[in-house]
This record gives structure tokens, C-alpha cells and sequence, in this order.
């Protein structure tokens, strides 16, 4: 059992968690994730670690109610519990000091960005990062990026935050500035932006860092659910990942397993009457 | 027949129990178990049949050397608290092993009287024995509790090594934490093993009957993540590490990415220890298509295509690249899969795996094979026949061509001595040269049976036991 010891509204549909989970909370390395089960009978969900208080023993945990689970385990109130968290899963990131990097995040995907941009500071790293989303209310954690980043840019769709537009833009601009140009770019968020981001980064052979998000069941490697193509290789992203090359990665096979179970999800989701994100594409 | 005894030829005569089962349309709408168990004088009468042979081939044939006619003649004297004590006493899982055991190429295969017919029904016997004690437990003979040695043990992994050394290091009176990455219990034998061969009762029972034990089990623990190999040495007097070969293998053939492509284990894990498919509102989603084919001949392939005939497909196939004489899946499980109505495509490989385009497995692309001559494992090997290439249409294909050590937790632990397949180097005993250390199970021997993983976890505990007296 795991108690639940801070639960916020940050955003749209959009919570802060913070967990007793003493074990997890000092053996965690940036870029590591959990997988959640708020009760018996329900889903295994996979949550990256945004941030852990060894002392305290707990971990957050940024979590985007898109669906009948996720809705679940955000409704869940402050000294309930959740009966199972299993971690920290996956590998580390891997933090060298590049010099300069670019930190790209979208949607609920800056919340995975987070840890690694406050690693990324810590090794010494110049940091520029950008972050998107829908309209204001989906940007997260820019209180928190700004210190840790040379500069923090911000787009939205609807423009009602920073600059009107996607995450791409200001990258684009980076990319061109022969003085601002950077060694390496760590992406997260929804497969079509990662994707997109390494498209542009690719021409230029930038390393490209992203952050995968397949669906997964156990998390170590023992059901091949989360299968994804790198290069010519057929990776678990669980046990192998969650970060790739973003050169190597399938992206579009990505996109295309996600949707597996969407007819499944949009029963669920009926099922307990949810009414948001669905359709909306991942996030 | 004298004093209700009978002579050898009176048992001769005596012939075969046939185990009671729901009948093939039923079933296949239910996950309720298939085998009903033997009514009280249908066991009385099958264990009559055992001519309590001197030289008991039956043990021989055992893997870890079950009394099996002593346990058969307490039962033939209707002295169910002893054969269940009798049986206690050699096999921590007997409830399990009654059930999955491939008692055809091990107890029942040595029996004497399949020279002149059917061999006792040991297995049957066994589950019969283990049932009754399940449901009487007021009226088992107990050991009284051991003195509590002081020392404790860590076990890894809650698969039938990791909670047969349990209950075996408990009884010695050491304390002993068992760590389970999942957030359940039992490993294959749950998330693996469906419950119409197995039901989750069995293993809940085997496992509380450990927990009053004092056996502490602790779930959503990995080591190798949450803790280490080395945090668990310093804080414990030993480890016992049966943490299951689970890596899945796949075939590396085109296609094998498409939605709709399962490995075994997913299927199964999300079938078994998920419920997906089991409920209509169930949270965990499986794909249900049609047509289904599964990949493999073991009983992990035979679980997987008998538990789709479940989920409610009409054609569901066995691809199989040998003929079913190679099959290594259990015989019985062979004969329920067809009674079920699934088809047995043999001596066929798939090469690639096919997709209409949108994204979805449509079918398998498949080679006629032939047997030639024996391999390495001494199965005939399969050769392809040119120029025999078909198409068979399928919605949903499962691979079940088997599992390799998982190197979560090895790669954490450089020390520990490892084969080339990644499999954990022991001795004889079951001890890995680190001192304190000790492995058995599936990460050991690579995929093998619930009964030779039992017999690791209790000679483990013998070894480790020796081990703690030592230090
Ligand atoms: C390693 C990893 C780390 C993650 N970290 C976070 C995190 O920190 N915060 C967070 O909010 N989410 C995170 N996710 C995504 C999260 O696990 C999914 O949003 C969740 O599983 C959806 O479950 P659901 O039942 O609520 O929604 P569903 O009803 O299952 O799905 C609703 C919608 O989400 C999409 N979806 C389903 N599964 C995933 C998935 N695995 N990834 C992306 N989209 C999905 C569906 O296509 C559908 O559009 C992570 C995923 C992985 C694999
Ligand atoms: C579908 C299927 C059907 C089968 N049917 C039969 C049958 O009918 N008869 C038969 O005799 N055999 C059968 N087998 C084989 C048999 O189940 C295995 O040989 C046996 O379960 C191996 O036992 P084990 O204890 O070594 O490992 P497992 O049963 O694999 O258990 C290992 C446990 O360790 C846990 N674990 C793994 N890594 C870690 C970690 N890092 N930290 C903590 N815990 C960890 C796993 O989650 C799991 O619970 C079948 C196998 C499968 C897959
Ligand atoms: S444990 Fe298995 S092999 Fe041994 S007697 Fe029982 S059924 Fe036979
Ligand atoms: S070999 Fe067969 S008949 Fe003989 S003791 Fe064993 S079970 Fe009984
Ligand atoms: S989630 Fe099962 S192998 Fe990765």
C-alpha cells in the first residue's frame, strides 16, 4: 500500500502526485518510471518519476487523466492509498555534460522532461528548453524549468501562453543560430512532436534523445507489449528504454501500436462516463 | 479378497480411473477448471491399483522423489491425514503438481503397470490427496512450530522455486521474505497457466499456507530496481534467487510488430493475471479476433490457443513446425485442446507474418516442413519443403516459441556467474560460488517444468540451511 500524500490540480485534467514510496524514492535515477495499479482488478499504468525525496521517501508523479485509469488514480484522494507501485523501472538517462542542449517537452511530456533537464543542470549543461501544449492551462512546470534553463521558451496552439504555435518553431530557430546550436536535444511528449523533432535535429546530426511511451503491462521485460523498432532491432522499451536514439526510432509504428486497444478504451471510457482527451491523440 | 485386502491379481483387474471433466461445449464458454478431480472411491479403486513395488520406478521417475507409494497406500487404506502428511512432507506444491505435472514422462512413465496397460493415475492421486487437504485443514497432522534459528533469508521471485525454498526455509525455522517483482504471487502459475488447468485458489492456498508459516511476502519489489542483489546480502544471512526465465523469443520474421501479434506471455498475463477478457468492464484490454493462431507446441502455445477458444474465436490453430508426436506440451492438455475443436496445423512454419495494411495481422505466410534427421535435442529436425509456401488467415497470432533468462537482475549484479544463454551458473547443491548466494528455478535451467524448479527450491534450502549452521 502505498499512501498518497499531496494530490494537485495543476492543469487541465492534469495532476501533481506526491506518493509514500520509501524504496522507490531512494533507489530512482533520472529518466525512471513507475507502474501504478490503484486497486485490484484495475489497469497497470506506467508514470515516469518527475521528481523523489529520498528523506521524505516519497515520489511525484505528473499524471494527465486521458483515460478510464489514469481518471481512476488522479481521483484518488490525499491519505488514500494506492495498492501497488512497482520501481523505479527502466533505465537512467544517460548525463554527460554536452554543453549545450536543447530540452523539448510537450503536453504532459514535460513532466518526463523535468527530471532530466534538472539532471542535465546539475552535470553543468547550458540549457534551452521549450515547451507546448494545447493552450495555457496544459503548460506545466515552467515555474520549475526557468531556473535550471538559460532560457525557457513557451508555445501554445491557441497562443493564449508564449508563442502561438508548436514546439517545433522555436526549435527550428535553434537549430539555424550557428551561436546557439546544440550538441544534443532531449524531446518528450506526443509521438507526432518527437517525431517531428527528429526529423529537423537528423539533417544536422544532432543526437536526439527521446523518451518512449509504448503500452506495457509487468515493465521488466518479460511480456513484449511494449515493443518497439530501433534501427533494425526490435527493442522492449520497458527494459531497453524508455530512451532512444531518436534517429533510430519507428516512430510511426509507434503511433500505430498505441492504437491497439482504441476500441477497447472508448468502451472503458464510456463505462465510466469520462467525457475528455479521448480521440484527441496520445499525449 | 481377504480383510478387505486385495491380491496382485485382483488389482491387475482393477482398471484405470477416468478423471471426471466438463464436456467440451461447456468448457470452452468458462474458464472453470476442466479436470473436476476423483469422486472419494474412484481414488479408493485407483489406488488399490498400485502394487507397492519394491524397487517404486515411479520414484525413480519423480524429480524430486515423491513417497509415491506410500502416500498411495495410506489413500488405498483411506488414511487421507497421512497421505497428506506423507505428501507435505516430499512436495511443497502438491495441489499444483497433481494438476501440471507431465506425469507421463516422469512418475507415471517408470510405473510397472504400464508394461501391461495404464500406469497409476499418481498424478490424479496426488491432486486428489492435495484437494482434500485444502479443504480439511482442521483435520491435517502439523508439525509443531520449529525454533526460530535467528538467521534470515531473502528469496527472489514467487514462481514454484522461489516458494517451495520458502516453505522448506521456514520449516527449518529461519525467517524467511520472499520479494515478488509483479503484484501477485505464484509467477508462471498464475500469469501463465490459465485457471482451466490451475485455479487461482489453488495457488492463493498454497501461498497463505506459507504466509501462516511465517513466510513475510512482499510484492511490486524487483531486485535489481528496487533493491539490489547486494542490499538484500548485506541485510539477510543468504539469498535464494529464482527469479523465472520470462524473456519472451521472439521469431524475427516480418510483420511481427503488427497489432494483433502477441507473445505468449502478454496474451497470457493479460488474460490470466489482468482478467482482460474475462468481463466485459474489465480495465485491461485483449485483442478477440475470429480466426487466432498460435505459434509454438509447448504448453505455453496449447494454454494460449485454448484460452482464445475461451475468449470466444471459432477457428483457432496450433502452427506447429515438428508433428505432434514432438510436441513438447503436457498429452492430456494435447487431447483437451482438440476436444475443444482446435486445429492442429503441423509440420508448418511461419515466415512472415502478413497485414492488409492498416496496421492489423491479417494472417501468417507459411512452409510445409519435413522431418529429417534427429538434432541436438534429439527431436527429428524440421526441414523446409520448397516451393510449399500457403497463407493462413488469422486476426490475432500469439507466439509461444518459448522463454530465455531475463536479465533484469543478473545485469545488476555483475558477480553472479552466468552461462551464455544468461542463465545463473550453480553447483550440484544450488549454491553460485558467491557466498550466500544460491539460484534454481527457469533461471537456471531455462524453461523447464514446475516440478524440476520445486526440486531446485528444495535442495536449495537444504544447502542453504547447511550453510547458516556453517556461519
Ligand atoms: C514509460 C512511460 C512513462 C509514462 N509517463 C507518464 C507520465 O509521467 N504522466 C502521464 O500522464 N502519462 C505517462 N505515460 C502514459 C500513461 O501511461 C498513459 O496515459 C496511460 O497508460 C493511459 O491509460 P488510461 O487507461 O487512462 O487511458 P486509455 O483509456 O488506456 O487511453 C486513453 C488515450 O491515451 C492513449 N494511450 C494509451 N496508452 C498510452 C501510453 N502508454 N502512452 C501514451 N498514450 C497512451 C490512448 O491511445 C488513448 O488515446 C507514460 C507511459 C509510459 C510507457
Ligand atoms: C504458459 C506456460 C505453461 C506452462 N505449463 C507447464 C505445465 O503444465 N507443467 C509444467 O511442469 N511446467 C509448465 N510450464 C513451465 C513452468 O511453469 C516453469 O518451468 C516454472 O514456473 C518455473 O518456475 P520458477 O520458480 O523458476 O520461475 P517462474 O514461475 O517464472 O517465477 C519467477 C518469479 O520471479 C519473479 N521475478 C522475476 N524477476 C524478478 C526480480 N528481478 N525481482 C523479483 N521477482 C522477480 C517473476 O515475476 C515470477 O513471479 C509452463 C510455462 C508456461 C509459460
Ligand atoms: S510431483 Fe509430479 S512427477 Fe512427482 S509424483 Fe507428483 S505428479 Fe509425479
Ligand atoms: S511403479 Fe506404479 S505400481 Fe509400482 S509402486 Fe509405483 S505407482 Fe505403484
Ligand atoms: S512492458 Fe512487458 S516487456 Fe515491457
Amino acid at each position: 500500500m502505498f499512501e498518497v500524500i499531496r494530490n494537485e490540480t495543476i492543469g487541465e485534467n492534469l495532476h501533481k502526485m506526491v506518493v509514500s514510496a520509501p524504496r522507490i524514492a531512494s533507489a530512482r535515477k533520472p529518466g525512471q518510471f513507475v507502474i501504478v495499479r490503484l486497486a485490484p482488478g484495475e489497469e497497470r499504468i506506467p508514470l515516469t518519476i518527475s521528481d523523489a525525496d529520498p528523506v521524505a521517501g516519497t515520489i511525484t508523479l505528473f499524471i494527465q487523466a486521458v483515460g478510464a485509469s489514469t481518471r481512476k488514480i488522479v481521483g484518488t484522494r490525499v491519505g488514500e492509498t494506492i495498492r501497488d507501485v512497482a520501481g523505479p523501472l527502466g533505465n537512467g538517462s544517460r548525463i554527460i555534460n554536452w554543453g549545450r542542449v536543447a530540452c523539448v517537452g510537450g503536453g504532459v511530456g514535460t513532466a518526463v522532461l523535468y527530471p532530466l533537464v534538472k539532471a542535465l543542470a546539475q552535470a553543468g549543461n547550458r540549457i534551452t528548453t521549450i515547451i507546448g501544449g494545447r493552450s495555457a492551462p496544459s503548460i506545466i512546470l515552467g515555474d520549475e524549468l526557468s531556473p535550471l534553463s538559460d532560457s525557457l521558451l513557451i508555445t501554445t496552439e491557441d497562443g493564449s501562453l508564449g508563442t502561438k504555435g508548436y514546439v517545433t518553431e522555436p526549435l527550428r530557430d535553434l537549430l539555424a543560430d550557428p551561436r546557439r546550436v546544440p550538441q544534443a536535444v532531449f524531446a518528450v511528449g506526443p509521438v507526432p512532436m518527437m517525431k517531428a523533432v527528429a526529423e529537423m535535429t537528423r539533417k544536422q546530426g544532432i543526437e536526439t534523445i527521446v523518451s518512449l511511451n509504448p503500452i506495457m503491462i509487468d515493465g521488466t521485460g518479460m511480456c513484449g507489449g511494449c515493443r518497439v523498432q530501433i534501427g533494425s532491432e526490435t527493442k522492449f522499451a520497458c527494459v531497453d528504454g524508455p530512451e532512444f536514439d531518436g534517429a533510430l526510432v519507428d516512430f510511426d509504428g509507434l503511433s500505430d501500436r498505441l492504437t491497439s486497444y482504441r476500441t477497447e478504451e472508448a468502451d472503458s471510457c464510456r463505462a465510466s462516463e469520462c467525457r475528455i482527451g479521448l480521440g484527441k491523440g496520445a499525449p | 479378497m481377504k480383510n478387505g485386502l486385495m491380491t496382485i491379481q485382483e488389482r491387475m483387474a482393477l482398471e484405470r480411473c477416468v478423471m471426471p471433466q466438463l464436456a467440451a461445449d461447456v468448457r470452452i464458454r468458462s474458464f472453470d477448471e476442466v479436470n473436476r478431480g476423483l469422486g472419494a472411491h474412484q481414488a479408493l479403486m485407483e489406488a488399490k491399483r498400485c502394487l507397492r513395488c519394491r524397487d517404486r520406478g515411479c520414484v525413480a521417475g519423480c524429480p524430486v522423489g515423491v513417497s509415491i507409494p506410500e502416500f498411495i497406500t495410506a489413500v488405498a487404506s483411506d488414511d487421507l491425514p497421512r497421505a497428506a502428511r506423507i505428501l507435505r512432507g516430499d512436495n511443497e506444491l502438491p495441489a499444483v503438481c497433481g494438476r501440471v505435472c507431465p506425469q507421463e514422462t516422469q512418475c507415471e512413465a517408470l510405473c510397472v503397470r504400464r508394461i501391461k496397460g495404464d500406469a497409476v493415475a499418481i498424478g490424479y492421486l496426488e491432486r486428489y490427496v492435495a484437494d482434500w487437504a485444502m479443504s480439511n485443514p482442521d483435520r491435517l497432522l502439523r508439525d509443531p512450530a520449529p525454533t526460530p534459528t535467528g538467521y534470515s533469508v531473502a528469496v527472489v521471485g514467487s514462481g514454484p522455486a522461489g516458494l517451495t525454498a520458502a516453505g522448506e526455509l521456514a520449516r527449518y525455522g529461519h525467517a524467511v521474505t520472499l520479494f515478488e517483482a509483479l503484484h501477485d504471487t505464484g509467477g508462471v502459475l498464475r500469469y501463465g497457466i490459465p485457471e482451466f488447468r490451475l485455479p487461482k485458489e489453488i495457488i492463493d492456498g498454497e501461498v497463505e499456507f506459507l504466509r501462516q508459516q511465517g513466510v513475510v511476502i512482499e510484492c511490486n519489489v524487483i531486485i535489481g530496481k528496487t533493491l539490489t542483489v547486494a542490499q538484500l546480502r548485506s541485510q539477510f544471512t543468504a539469498v535464494f534467487i529464482a527469479n523465472g526465465a520470462g524473456l519472451p523469443v521472439m521469431l524475427n520474421i516480418p510483420g511481427e510488430n503488427l497489432k494483433g501479434v502477441y507473445t505468449a506471455n502478454e496474451f497470457l498475463t493479460r488474460v490470466n493475471l489482468m482478467d482482460a477478457g474475462r468481463r466485459d468492464d474489465n480495465p485491461t484490454p485483449v485483442i478477440k479476433r475470429r480466426e487466432v493462431a498460435v505459434i509454438g507446441g509447448g504448453n505455453a502455445a496449447l494454454d494460449c490457443v485454448r484460452t482464445a477458444r475461451r475468449l470466444g474465436a471459432e477457428r483457432t490453430m496450433i502452427v506447429y513446425r515438428r508433428s505432434e508426436t514432438e510436441m513438447p506440451a503436457r498429452i492430456q492438455e494435447i487431447h483437451h485442446a482438440r476436444e475443444e475443436g482446435v486445429e492442429f496445423v503441423m509440420l508448418t512454419a511461419p515466415t512472415a507474418l502478413l497485414s492488409t495494411g492498416d496496421g492489423w495481422v491479417s494472417g501468417l505466410r507459411c512452409l510445409k516442413m519435413e522431418l529429417g534427421l534427429p538434432d541436438a535435442s534429439g527431436r527429428r529436425r524440421p526441414e523446409a519443403i520448397s516451393g510449399s509456401e500457403f497463407e493462413l488467415p488469422a486476426g490475432v497470432v500469439i507466439i509461444a516459441v518459448g522463454t530465455v533468462a531475463n536479465p533484469l537482475l543478473t545485469a545488476s549484479a555483475p558477480d553472479i556467474p552466468l552461462n551464455k544463454f544468461g542463465n545463473i551458473l550453480i553447483n550440484s547443491d544450488g549454491a553460485t560460488g558467491v557466498p550466500g548466494l544460491f539460484a534454481g528455478g527457469d533461471i537456471v535451467r531455462g524453461g523447464a517444468t514446475v516440478i524440476l524448479a520445486m526440486g531446485d527450491g528444495k535442495r536449495a534450502a537444504v544447502t542453504i540451511n547447511e550453510y547458516l549452521e556453517r556461519s
